[in-house]
């Protein structure tokens, strides 16, 4: 009697082919379903012209392969992921790729196997709840023992995602995300998903005598001394309610990740980025956050100055929770280390900068629908003071030149990096000439940088009245700051040269002439120059002409940030110094004999706390200059000239 | 009567109990640094703005911590944000943040942005 009521009821399933177990199930992928298909609409709808365009013919064309591949390399394999961390990347890889291959499998084995050719989804979920019987031929034995194979594999991730829970150094990482209460859920489900259709799929295998080595194996030990049948019912539920709750769940968690990295990779290749303002690129990037934590190690700020709540899988997390991000988003070298290694390709420091500018933004995104949808409302745009800023500048006329050269504030700063630029200058034999060799106004890159861009149009309009004036066709700029401004946003028709790079330009040309001094140099890339310009072979170029430069292990996109950064509002000086010491230990490890950057704040950030004397690649250089036995009389036309050189034409 | 360039300037009571001090408490608060500040004025002379006009952060400085905030809203915004100030600072004091601050707290106590 006892047995003889789930006896029906297993007889009426497998004719039948249904169960009440599989509703939570159904509910949660048709929501999940009709959710994503409406979020991508709205997201669609919100997308600019041009942008719509741009995904339209993307879609059409060419990216539309490259995508496909990049999700493939991307979003199951996590080909970056394995790159920078094998471990993560094998338990990204086997919980994404594994479960996809066990939908995929699973679908063709309920085609292959089952009563009828294209079966509802859940068929292929519960397959073995409803197919018993199946494994008893050796063809099926085989298929069975593919799918244990894929299960394996999940279940192997999974306890490298368990254990990374609780010790994140299991997987190599320092970090790992902390997590809201929804998401710790959302975990929970995901985690029951795998595990209970292991012992559901076992019970049910034992009871029948199917099953492969693991399902197998582990079924036909319980079924030696539980009912299986019985118990394995329950399992099934079990099974189905942890999927149905995370699918639920999915939208408002990390997990939303899942669908929207795959509209993120179309829109990237489509040509889509993220810009200045919030907008569709920008949400898409924020869901497609895995919360990782990749950032979170590369961050100096975490690994230098102890600050652990501001980097970016915490900003993209507070920014989706509508939460105050003033702190997260300030409190920032915008050094770009987490940009480049985050491995669904978000450009992160954008969307920061997007943060620092809502005062001036019209744009914001706001939850709504519990937090299911987030929907952009357009604000009343703040109550500006008309007048502008720095209307005090007086009206100057620079004398006509060739080059200009423009020294920045921080160069002010840094008076023997200022002189060994002049006498440089004078060396080239150009027609040059000082802009600010009185002290002229910022560049306006740190307005920038603190999210004033009306303030910082304003300082760019009246530099480049001056720099029109003179008439010149190149500007060389020795601070990488002043530099990633004038290149990208100020409209000139000049070319814009790093001081590195007009020194290579004469070395090359070969009018001047420079010794190779006996020195052991190392070199650290400053961020805006590097990183954040692309500017990373022309100082190393022009190091290795006058010195012998030897390699620190922190070159080019991994080279670090001197802690100076204008980028940083809030950093305190403790914090800046403790980033700066960290920076120099690495960097003098060989006790070279100069501690070589390209940039002004660098050097003054490093110079305190470096064992091994800094300085700029211009001062190296400046020293490297041949001085000539005798002086050409054109060569006095710089009456500052502090050496004079050879080679003028 | 010859006027030689003297005149008498007028009485004035700096009064602690009627300035406003929420500004410079806002600062502060997000800013404690701040407090070390020693009005030495190496961020006045340093400084870029200050090189065209009397803009001057250690005045600024002072007339904040009275609470003189009238005469601190009109020129706060000649601050170019360079960050030259607070390179020189011997005390530590994130003069950038300072500047910074109080232009949101001007917006956020007297609804004017500045």
């Amino acid at each position: 009697m006892l047995y003889s009521l789930p006896d029906r009821l297993f007889k009426n399933m497998i004719i039948m082919q249904f169960d009440p177990f599989i509703i939570p199930f159904n509910l949660g992928l048709y929501f999940i379903l009709i959710f994503v298909v409406t979020r991508s609409v709205i997201w669609f709808r919100e997308l600019s012209r041009p942008d719509k365009l741009r995904l339209q013919r993307g879609f059409f064309g060419k990216p539309f392969g490259q995508s496909l591949k990049e999700i493939f390399l991307e979003s199951l394999i996590h080909r970056k992921i394995l790159k920078t961390n094998l471990r993560l990347g094998y338990m990204h890889m086997s919980l994404a790729f594994g479960w996809f291959l066990l939908i995929l499998f699973g679908t063709l084995e309920a085609d292959i196997f089952g009563e009828k050719h294209l079966n509802a989804p859940y068929k292929a979920i519960f397959f073995r709840f409803f197919n018993p019987d199946h494994g008893k031929t050796p063809f099926e034995e085989g298929y069975s023992f593919l799918m244990d194979l894929i299960l394996a594999f999940v279940l192997s991730g999974l306890i490298l995602a368990v254990t990374k829970r609780f010790t994140s150094k299991t997987v190599g990482m320092k970090k790992t995300t902390r997590l809201k209460r929804l998401d710790k859920v959302a975990l929970a489900s995901l985690w029951l998903i795998f595990p209970s259709r292991l012992i559901a799929e076992s019970l049910t295998s034992g009871a029948y005598g199917t099953g492969s080595f693991l399902t197998g194996t582990l079924g036909s030990w319980f079924a030696s001394f539980l009912p299986a049948k019985e118990v394995a019912y329950p399992f099934w539920w079990l099974y189905s309610l942890s999927l149905g709750t995370f699918f639920v769940l999915l939208p408002l968690t990390r997990y939303l990740h899942i669908p929207t990295e795959l509209f993120l990779i179309f829109m990237r290749n489509s040509g889509i980025r993220t810009g200045d303002k919030a907008g569709t690129y920008s949400e898409v990037e924020l869901h497609s956050c895995s919360s990782c934590g990749i950032c979170i190690d590369r961050c100096q700020l975490s690994f230098s100055a102890g600050i652990n709540n501001i980097q970016s899988a915490y900003l993209m997390k507070s920014i989706r929770n509508n939460e105050d991000t003033y702190d997260i988003a300030h409190n920032c070298l915008l050094c770009g280390r987490c940009d480049q290694a985050c491995p669904v390709g978000i450009e992160l420091s954008p969307i920061r900068m997007i943060v620092r500018r809502a005062g001036e933004s019209e744009n914001k995104y706001t939850n709504t629908w519990n937090g299911y949808f987030r929907s952009k409302q357009t604000l009343p745009v703040p109550k500006q003071a008309v007048k502008p800023a720095y209307d005090f500048l007086p009206e100057t006329n620079p004398a006509k030149a060739d080059v200009l050269y423009f020294a920045g504030c921080m160069t002010h700063r840094a008076p023997s990096m200022k002189n060994a630029i002049v006498s440089m200058l004078n060396a080239s034999g150009q027609k040059w000439s000082f802009i600010d060799e009185n002290g002229g106004a910022c560049c306006g890159r740190p307005l920038m940088l603190a999210g004033k861009d009306k303030e910082a149009r304003e300082l760019i309009n009246y530099n480049s009245q001056i720099i029109w004036k003179s008439g010149a066709h190149t500007l060389v700029t020795s601070c990488p700051i002043c530099y990633k401004v004038f290149k990208e946003s100020y409209y000139l028709d000049v070319e814009v040269l790093h001081h590195t790079q007009f020194i290579k330009n004469l070395i090359e040309e070969g009018s001047v002439k420079m010794n190779f001094l006996n020195k052991r140099v190392t070199y650290h890339t400053p961020c805006e120059l590097g990183r954040n310009s692309g500017v990373y072979d022309e100082p190393k170029e022009v190091l290795r002409h006058v010195a012998s430069l030897e390699l620190t292990g922190f070159e080019d996109d991994n080279s670090l940030c001197c802690g100076g950064s204008l980028g940083n509002i809030m950093l305190s000086q403790a914090n800046k110094r403790k980033i700066a010491s960290d920076v120099a230990t690495e960097l003098t490890k060989q006790n070279p004999d100069y501690l070589v950057t390209a940039c002004p704040l660098c050097k003054k950030t490093l110079a305190p706390v470096s064992k091994s004397k800094v300085a700029d690649i211009s001062e190296i250089v400046a020293d490297a200059i041949v001085t000539p036995t005798y002086t050409k009389k054109n060569s006095q036309q710089h009456k500052k000239t502090v050496k004079v050189s050879a080679g003028i034409t | 009567m010859e006027k030689f360039g003297f005149t008498l300037s007028k009485a004035r009571v700096i009064d602690y109990d009627n300035n406003d001090r929420r500004i410079v408490d806002f600062i502060i608060e997000r800013e404690p640094s701040l407090n070390s500040c020693i009005e030495c004025g190496g961020c006045s002379a340093t400084c870029t703005t200050g090189n065209f006009t009397n803009f001057s952060l250690r005045e600024i400085h002072i007339l904040l911590k009275r609470g003189e905030n009238e005469l601190v809203r009109n020129k706060i915004r000649h601050c170019m944000l360079c960050g030259k100030c607070s390179l020189v600072c011997p005390r530590g004091v994130n003069t950038r943040n300072v500047v910074f601050l109080a232009r949101q707290a001007f917006q956020k106590y007297d609804n004017y942005a500045v």
